[in-house]
């Protein structure tokens, strides 16, 4: 189980590429500087494609856990 | 900052080939570069108001393609079917509505696996400020007026147009689909 806790929370389930990456960027949109993120996916190519969307776009990826067949990030807004 | 531009020319009108253009859009727009697609030829369907719905996928002249049952129409029997035929033979695909049929199987196992569908990568693409631009020539040809395009568009554009758009940017970059 992750500590984090995030101050918004995107169940991206059962969405395929692209949806996870193009709803984190709306989610984070939302956020201000500093806040967390959870996203939610059971996308497997969500686990590659949400750290190269942090790396390029400057956000932090604090924590990704796996549980139950779901992958879970937590990112903070830069 | 060094100003980066992915350009990305959609000229395909098939369901299949409307989704790369269009995944890579969206995507490179939410990573921060700023994106367009060139539609000409028939990737000019892709956002025709009443085609883009109506794209389809053809068994003929696919050897590729898998029979592809969607996951709720998966049972004993159509497991046995495409144990025996992954796929349908070419021959039937001259048969009138196999094209349709397709595209039904098709759309149906998109929507079972979570892929957006066209019309919401369309909307994807907006929401990320991906540049739409509508070759003029083809227009032309075809006999597309904008007004049967969808919204939201850039006006027509020449290959010139395009090309000085992409390549005055520091790092430009064209993908061809």
């Amino acid at each position: 189980m992750a500590t984090i806790t995030p101050d918004k929370t995107l169940d991206a389930s059962g969405l395929n590429c692209p949806l996870p990456v193009l709803k984190t960027k709306k989610a984070l949109e939302e956020l201000q500087s500093g806040q967390i993120l959870e996203v939610i996916t059971t996308d497997p190519g969500a686990k590659a494609d949400i750290p190269a969307f942090c790396n390029r776009t400057g956000h932090q990826l604090l924590e990704v856990v796996e549980e139950g067949g779901k992958i879970i990030f937590y990112l903070k807004k830069k | 900052m060094a100003t980066e531009r992915l350009a990305i020319i959609a000229t395909k009108g098939t369901l299949d080939m409307a989704y790369p253009p269009l995944i890579l859009a969206s995507t490179a727009a939410s990573l921060g570069i700023e994106t367009a697609v060139f539609f000409t030829f028939y990737g000019l369907n892709i956002i025709h108001k009443k085609k883009m719905h109506e794209l389809k996928i053809a068994p003929i002249g696919n050897p590729a393609m898998p029979m592809a049952f969607p996951p709720s129409m998966q049972n004993p029997i159509t497991n046995a079917i495409s144990s025996i035929l992954p796929g349908p033979p070419q021959i039937m695909g001259i048969i009138p509505g196999m094209t349709d049929l397709m595209s039904f199987m098709m759309k149906k196992t998109i929507k079972e696996h979570g892929v957006a569908s066209i019309p919401e990568l369309i909307e994807a693409c907006k929401e990320a400020e991906v540049k739409l631009i509508p070759c003029q020539m083809t227009m032309e040809l075809f006999g597309y007026k904008y007004e049967d395009l969808i919204d939201g568009l850039e006006p027509p554009a020449g290959a010139a147009t395009f090309i000085n758009y992409v390549i005055e940017a520091d790092k430009p970059m064209i993908i061809f689909v």
